[in-house]
């Protein structure tokens, strides 16, 4: 199994009191709660733990995008991903990923990841996504385009970076005379695609074929979630005449590792319920605007509405429902071993700073991890995972 | 509503469903983002002296939606043929909300078989620093209080159980406007430039307290709409004609006959 340090760089100084006057850390809440001087030393402290993670052995780091709130620092990814290029020396740098359907010209992307790739030599792995709800709120894309603006915009890039330029390129949504990347990725015939994702059967079919075959993450979800997701990109490889391997199932989840469990729950419990409640914190109408989701599955979480936008959730919460690994190196190993026989994950991507959680917290969770926890796992998930469908 | 008739038309490929009631010269009337799922009590009044016709906008309540549906240029085209196919001629076409913004779209394009337009708390033009509602993003509570000005009809509409149906058509009407409707938000940038081309009579009604679509609108469709009339409705939401159905309809009924006379 290989391990990949997560980081949203959160604004960590947030004033939590915020939640008496605004109702989201998204899109609505002012910018003027953001100071730069802290903001200076909250991205060069988050430099420091990515790169830390490099030199404690992690496989990968990774970055994502978000735009315009405080749980996750990171507009741009490429530049957080252009500072680490020549600061590590041997993790995969993985910007899980770019929200492709925000852009009016998708081949910017195509051209920061091959600069990524050609400046690590190789060591970039490149994540699409559509983004989540507020992305739509923010940026004025149209969440009712977003599946069609990703899907087009994904088969372009691949092609830019597959095919000899210059071609012209006619879509729904990008038309260009000229496509002709310079410069070409280093890996060939492209980097790694993942695919993050909070779970869809339509994502996973489209994941999952074989032309793609491409990484499948779950994130932040629970356990139950996951199981059935990557039981279902398990069904999806095997309908389409092959076996689906580890390397094609990740998870991504908030992990927290102390000496013993009960100080790992008195040390985390503050900052995973900021993360839970201050910082995710948005109203149904931004998380899910019309036609983010399918009509279908729209249908459905409006039938069931209550019990999506539930109140606060408390560390017993999400330890219950699996959504947060929390404990002492033995009970972490124990639980990250079951799951991965049970589940087939090839992929850990544990997020091991979160919301509000400081640098010394962040650090010494980060060498424990790596050192106490890594070890005992590694062996786990080097066979082909077995489809839930078949056994 | 003894003669309520209901159908299903197929126009440029997609099947819509059609409410008419009344008799006389034909009114079409264009729906907003709710849909015209149910017969309300305007309709009834207007379709006394009108045959009125009530479409389901593509997309929208119980109509099909086609693959060509992708902007608001697609539904005026859609009514042209509409309009067409049912063979109507000299229509009354009334549009509210975002249906005025569809109904003014068409008329820009062609007005050869309308005799009037009314535009009702319309979309479709954007004036700069008067901010409009962001649907998109209030709550039911918030756009329920936010659509009326009597509050007791905020809270009537609130107190409604729609049944999984009518969610379902909820979660349609939603996506589609969305789809014509969330960039650039509720207009069309190109709209304003021809506006002026529009010579029919042309009645435009707002309601004082909108806060969807505010009643600076109002004066800024009169400017640039030549031969139109103005008319704010006081103590009035973005929906005249529930919130004050019978200055509504008395005074759609007296322009449009005005004009006929």
């Amino acid at each position: 199994m290989k391990f990949f340090f997560v980081h949203l760089m959160p604004y960590a100084d947030l004033d939590l009191s915020y939640t008496e006057k605004y109702n989201s850390a998204w899109v609505t809440l002012p910018n003027s709660y953001y100071d730069p001087v802290k903001g200076h030393s909250l991205y060069n402290r988050y430099l420091d733990e990515l790169e830390y993670a490099d030199e404690l052995g992690f496989d990968g780091i990774c970055v994502n995008e978000h735009h315009q709130n405080a749980y996750g620092l990171m507009p741009t990814p490429g530049v957080t991903a252009g500072a680490l290029a020549r600061r590590t020396k041997r993790a995969k740098i993985a910007v899980l990923g770019r929200a492709l359907p925000l852009l009016n010209n998708p081949l910017t992307v195509a051209e920061e990841y091959a600069m990524i790739d050609n400046i690590t030599g190789g060591r970039l792995v490149a994540g699409f996504v559509r983004g989540i709800g507020a992305e739509y709120h923010a940026s004025g894309a149209n969440p009712a385009e977003s599946h069609e603006r990703f899907h087009e915009a994904h088969d372009l890039i691949l092609r830019a970076w597959t095919e000899p330029g210059p071609f012209p390129f006619y879509g729904k949504y990008y038309q260009l005379n000229y496509v002709n990347t310079w410069p070409r990725p280093y890996q060939q015939p492209h980097p790694p695609v993942w695919i993050p994702s909070q779970g869809s059967r339509e994502t996973i079919e489209w994941a999952s074929a074989p032309s793609r075959r491409y990484t499948y993450l779950q994130t932040f979800s629970p356990l139950a979630a996951l199981a059935k997701y990557m039981d279902m990109y398990k069904e999806e490889a095997a309908k389409q005449g092959y076996e689906a391997t580890p390397e094609q199932l990740g998870w991504s989840v908030p992990a927290y590792v102390a000496d013993t469990d009960e100080q790992a729950y008195r040390e985390a419990k503050p900052h995973i319920e900021n993360l839970a409640n201050k910082f995710l914190r948005m109203p149904l109408e931004m998380l899910l605007p019309p036609g983010y989701l399918s009509l279908q599955s729209m249908k459905g979480v409006m039938s069931a509405k209550g019990t999506i936008t539930g109140g606060p959730q408390t560390i017993d919460d999400l330890l219950k429902k699996g959504m947060f690994l929390c404990g002492s190196p033995e009970t972490l190993g124990q639980q990250i071993e079951q799951y991965q026989r049970q589940i087939g994950f090839g992929y850990l991507l544990p997020m091991l700073q979160f919301a509000t959680l400081p640098h010394d917290l962040t650090k010494r969770n980060l060498e424990l991890f790596a050192r106490t926890v890594v070890p005992t796992l590694r062996h786990l998930g080097e066979a082909p995972a077995h489809a839930g469908a078949v056994t | 509503m003894a003669d309520l008739r209901h159908s299903i038309e197929s126009i440029a490929g997609c099947r819509v469903s059609v409410q008419r009631a009344g008799a006389g010269q034909p009114l079409l009337y264009l729906h907003g983002p709710r849909g015209a799922g149910r017969w309300l009590p305007f309709m009834e009044a207007l379709s006394r002296n009108f045959e009125l016709i009530v479409p389901e906008h593509p997309g929208f309540g119980l109509s099909e939606t086609p693959e060509w549906l992708d902007n608001i240029g697609d539904v005026a085209y859609f009514y042209l043929d509409f309009i067409e196919g049912l063979g109507l001629d000299q229509v009354h076409l009334v549009g509210a909300s975002l249906g005025g913004w569809v109904a003014a779209e068409l008329a820009v394009r062609d007005q050869s078989s309308l005799a009037t337009l009314t535009l009702v708390a319309a979309a479709g033009i954007h004036v700069p620093g008067v901010q409009k509602g962001d649907i998109f993003l209030w709550s039911a509570q918030e756009l329920a209080r936010n659509l009326f000005y009597d509050q007791k009809l905020a809270e009537a509409m609130l107190a409604e159980q729609p049944n999984q149906e009518e969610l379902d058509i909820q979660v349609k009407n939603r996506l589609t406007t969305a789809k014509l409707a969330w960039q650039p938000r509720l207009y069309n940038v190109h709209l304003a430039k021809w506006l002026h081309r529009i010579t029919l009579p042309t009645l435009i009604l707002w309601g004082a307290e909108d806060r969807l679509i505010p009643p600076q609108y109002g004066p800024a469709f009169h400017d640039l709409i030549p031969n139109s009339r103005l008319e704010i409705l006081p103590d009035c939401g973005h929906l005249p004609q529930v919130e004050k159905m019978t200055e509504f309809a008395t005074s759609v009924t007296r322009f449009l006959q005005g004009v006929r006379s």
